[in-house]
């Protein structure tokens, strides 16, 4: 038994079927529960009032924004060097699910910074670098949707991913440089981590859960799909082709 | 090598193509920003450094798409890839006939523009070398963009799309520079972290980008 | 209902925001699995009256 038998689509449907109800259930109950418990049974900050709630939506997306691009990243990889279409379509798949947790992130972020910052976008390092990622994303998708040829999209994409997540991390790390030297030491951005008390902590956890298994069910179901796309047009080329040579060995197809 | 690199040279100059269309849009760019902003030459003194790099940044830009697409439609594209030249030296080679033809233009008239962006006079040694130095790394990701988008019928904006975020770093550190330079800072330090990109990039990107290429031809 | 004070737009905006976003992205999802699926079903069976399917 070894990981790389689900590079056999038939084997990771098989396997994904059955995998699929599980996660999106948990998912949706770690979700549910989690959001509930830390919207209504969590105490306001005694400094940021309830806007210490968007916490439990913030950090889950944020998290997940940057997982979508390693498992692509990861995914990549094994298309470039294992070659298995499962991986290749998985990475399609993520990318639009890691748009939605960057959007999430974003988007809570602004409605977040407006009553703490006063503003709702600033150049700080970590947002900057997050609308990167997002200008990223989109990049990826639109090479994916651009090329007809899928094995062709597949290794260009691969190449993109491989190439994006270099100077993503260079774009990390120049955009620090660069808001250091704008305002010296002005840095809004509070850490996270280190300041959340336990009350906040463990529904924060369950969020983080929920998103988790969120993430990891519509992969499941968009892979799916793109297999099923994939059998589609490859059972469409076989039809043309006995359509237009009936004389050829249906071995062929 | 060279003979390819001076077929190249000679065609993107006849075409007419690369050469005056970067650098006029680079010129009417830069006139433009005053009408934009304003006249103040303090305001104008200060945005100066980042306008002249974005501006030679969208430049670059706007003949990426011309670096690989002509000899893919006559099929040259084909030939040289089967010839005793490594893939990897033409991605190499086309890098540098596109930094040669927009690239290095840039940078000679990039002090002249400044003049009318009252950019400081201490910084344009800054501005110079920072273009000479990271003006290449920008034609070496867009080859890399445009080996990506070289089959497609409709690549111009999609390479827009791909290479902008990749130009994220070299205008950061860039623009740093001269702006450093602009106000008397020391601008060694991203100087050198934009030469140690485009030194990246030179050792990095044409393998990319001739595996790229390498799919597009299959 | 909890109390949210002066901060209920922002709270209540980024919920809102938020789960119109996942459910966005499931629905799409399930509704182009939903499409493909029925269109895999359509294709197989047009193609099964022919030889050699898998």
């Amino acid at each position: 038994m070894s990981f790389w038998e689900y590079a056999n689509p038939k084997k990771f449907m098989e396997t994904s079927s059955w995998l699929l109800p599980w996660v999106a259930i948990g998912s949706l109950l770690c979700l549910v529960v989690g959001l509930i418990w830390g919207f209504f049974f969590t105490p306001d900050d005694f400094r940021q009032g309830s806007t210490v709630k968007i916490i439990y939506l913030h950090v889950p997306s944020a998290l997940m924004a940057i997982n979508a691009w390693l498992m692509m990243l990861v995914c990549s990889l094994i298309w470039i060097v294992r070659r298995h279409h499962v991986s290749a379509l998985a990475a399609r798949a993520a990318a639009p699910i890691g748009v939605t947790m960057t959007l999430i992130a974003l988007a809570t972020g602004a409605l977040w910074g407006q009553p703490m910052w006063g503003t709702y976008w600033a150049w700080d390092p970590r947002l900057t670098s997050f609308l990167i990622l997002f200008l990223f994303y989109l990049g990826y998708i639109a090479l994916w949707e651009a090329i007809e040829n899928s094995d062709t999209a597949a290794d260009l994409t691969s190449v993109l991913c491989l190439v994006g997540s270099v100077f993503a991390l260079l774009s990390r790390y120049a955009v620090n440089f660069w808001n250091q030297g704008l305002h010296q030491g002005a840095s809004l951005s509070l850490d996270k981590e280190e300041n959340v008390a336990d009350v906040f902590y463990f529904p924060l956890l369950v969020c983080i859960a929920g998103f988790v298994l969120l993430f990891v069910a519509l992969v499941l179901i968009r892979t799916r799909t793109e297999i099923r796309a994939r059998r589609i047009s490859a059972l469409r080329a076989r039809q043309r082709l006995n359509d237009t040579s009936p004389s050829a060995t249906p071995k062929e197809a | 090598m060279i003979a390819l690199l001076r077929r190249d040279l000679a065609l993107t100059l006849r075409s007419g193509g690369g050469f005056g269309l970067a650098l006029a849009f680079f010129l009417i760019l830069v006139v433009l920003i005053p009408f934009g902003v304003g006249p103040q030459s303090e305001l104008l003194s200060r945005i100066a450094p980042g306008v002249l790099w974005v501006g030679a940044l969208l430049a670059c830009l706007l003949s990426l798409d011309r670096i690989f697409q002509l000899d893919f439609e006559d099929g040259s594209l084909d030939l040289l890839a089967t010839s005793p030249l490594p893939l990897e030296s033409l991605a190499l080679l086309k890098a540098l006939t596109h930094w040669l033809t927009t690239g290095l233009p840039l940078t000679v008239a990039a002090p002249f523009l400044g003049v009318f962006l009252s950019l400081p006079g201490e910084a344009v040694v800054w501005l110079v070398s920072s273009l000479a130095l990271g003006t290449p790394a920008l034609s070496l990701i867009g080859a890399f963009g445009a080996a990506l988008t070289v089959g497609l019928k409709r690549g111009g904006l999609l390479i827009s799309l791909l290479v902008l975020p990749l130009y994220v770093p070299t205008l950061i550190f860039g623009a740093e520079c001269v702006r450093r330079g602009a106000e008397g800072l020391a601008a060694s330090t991203p100087l050198l972290f934009v030469a140690g990109i485009t030194a990246g990039c030179v050792a990095a990107l044409p393998f990319a980008t001739a595996s790229a290429l390498r799919v597009n031809l299959r | 209902m909890p109390d949210l004070g002066k901060y209920a737009d922002a709270v209540l905006g980024s919920y809102a925001v938020s789960i119109a976003l996942i459910v966005a992205i499931v629905a799409l999802s399930l509704w182009r699995s939903k499409r493909v699926k029925a269109e895999l079903e359509r294709v197989e069976t047009e193609t099964s009256g022919q030889a050699n399917t898998r």
